[in-house]
């Protein structure tokens, strides 16, 4: 790593340990999902990448396999702290969180049996299935912008949703599918 | 043969993220299928259940899976869920992360980049249907589900407060004999 002052790219000195609380705060703070947390942290308060950098992260971890955000704490942490700031980085993401889960859920069954908890899970959950809806709704409304995107959505969902068709070979077939398609569409339009 | 179920979440869950895209979103219903339909390791009103626990609290929506782990085998059922959903796509993520000057560049990034949305908002509908499937049970469900459906199409705000309402509602409705 031999960048010199006058590069553009140079990145803020950020240490471990503050790779490691920063994330922990992305943990804590994001509740239904850490999308919003992780861009407050990183961009607007600690100011580790510029909108733009982080933008180019974020779509990178939206083509790779996996957990989108966690797959880019991981990169962000290993740009600043190279493969152990990545290890502090995902472990501050997930420690608390999974602790306050497990809290939550052995908190819910000493009271699986109470009238009131099990009514309150049971509405929680019907509200959590619309919280997804919710989300594919405003997903869609942006990205659903032609008649074929349109068309591969509904694909998808019928395969998944509807004949519970595995994942991988639903993928394995739309999906080089749908990028033969966007390169073909690319070509025509120039 | 404690080992062999923590082998078995360790390969379910690992494929599962691995050929997943999109997120938690997108691993939903493949998770469903393998624990539920397939393994047979938790109900449909467990799994729900998990899920709205795992909703409430804070962090990434991939505790999703720790919980499950947790639920079906305990604290070392959780460390091998989370770690197997994690670790393998993290260490591909940083990988392509150092590349990603090049990757950047490449046609078949924009290419991808354009291709795989609509795939995954197919999949988060998807994934919304079995997750109601196995949550709702009565009208009141239904009219709680798009309750915070409509509630969370139109505002940007924190999903804990419409979660917080149906809760509310679920318990008092429960009371009076309607839930």
């Amino acid at each position: 790593m031999s960048q010199g002052p006058s590069d553009p790219k140079a990145l803020p000195y950020v240490s471990h340990w503050e790779l490691f609380t920063g994330f922990l705060m992305v943990g804590l703070f994001g509740f239904g999902g850490i999308a919003a947390a992780i861009y407050h942290v990183v961009v607007e308060r600690k100011r580790w990448l510029s909108a733009r950098d982080y933008a180019a992260v974020l779509g990178l971890g939206q083509v790779l396999p996996g957990a989108n955000l966690v797959n880019i704490t991981a990169v962000i942490g290993d740009r600043f702290g190279g493969l152990s700031g990545a290890v502090l980085s995902l472990i501050g993401l997930t420690l608390a969180p999974v602790l306050i889960l497990v809290g939550l859920a052995t908190l819910y069954d000493q009271f699986a049996m109470n009238p009131d908890v099990i009514a309150g899970t049971k509405a929680a959950a019907a509200g959590a299935a619309g919280l997804i809806f919710g989300t594919g709704y405003k997903l869609g409304k942006t990205i659903l912008d032609t008649r074929w995107s349109l068309f591969f959505a509904a694909l998808s969902f019928i395969s998944i949703g509807l004949l519970r068709l595995p994942l991988l070979g639903t993928l394995a077939v739309l999906a080089p599918i749908a990028i033969a398609f966007s390169f073909w569409r690319g070509q025509r339009e120039g | 043969m404690k080992d062999d179920l923590l082998w078995q979440i360790a390969i379910s869950f690992f494929f599962t993220a691995i050929i997943s895209v999109g997120g938690i979103s997108t691993m939903i219903p493949e998770i469903h299928r393998q624990v539920v339909e397939m393994k047979g390791w938790m109900t449909n009103e467990q799994f729900a259940t998990a899920f709205a626990i795992s909703q409430v609290a804070p962090g990434p929506n991939i505790l999703m899976m720790t919980m499950i782990g947790w639920r079906v085998a305990g604290w070392a059922g959780l460390a091998v869920a989370t770690l197997a959903t994690i670790i393998p796509t993290s260490i591909i993520a940083l990988i392509a992360g150092r590349a990603e000057e090049r990757i950047a560049h490449a046609r078949w990034y924009a290419m991808t980049k354009r291709a795989l949305p609509p795939l995954v908002v197919g999949l988060i509908c998807a994934s919304a249907l079995i997750t109601a499937q196995a949550a709702i049970t009565d009208w009141l469900g239904v009219v709680l589900a798009a309750g915070v459906a409509i509630y969370m199409a139109t505002t940007r705000s924190n999903p804990l407060v419409p979660l917080s309402v149906v809760v509310v509602v679920g318990i008092v409705a429960a009371r009076f004999g309607y839930f």
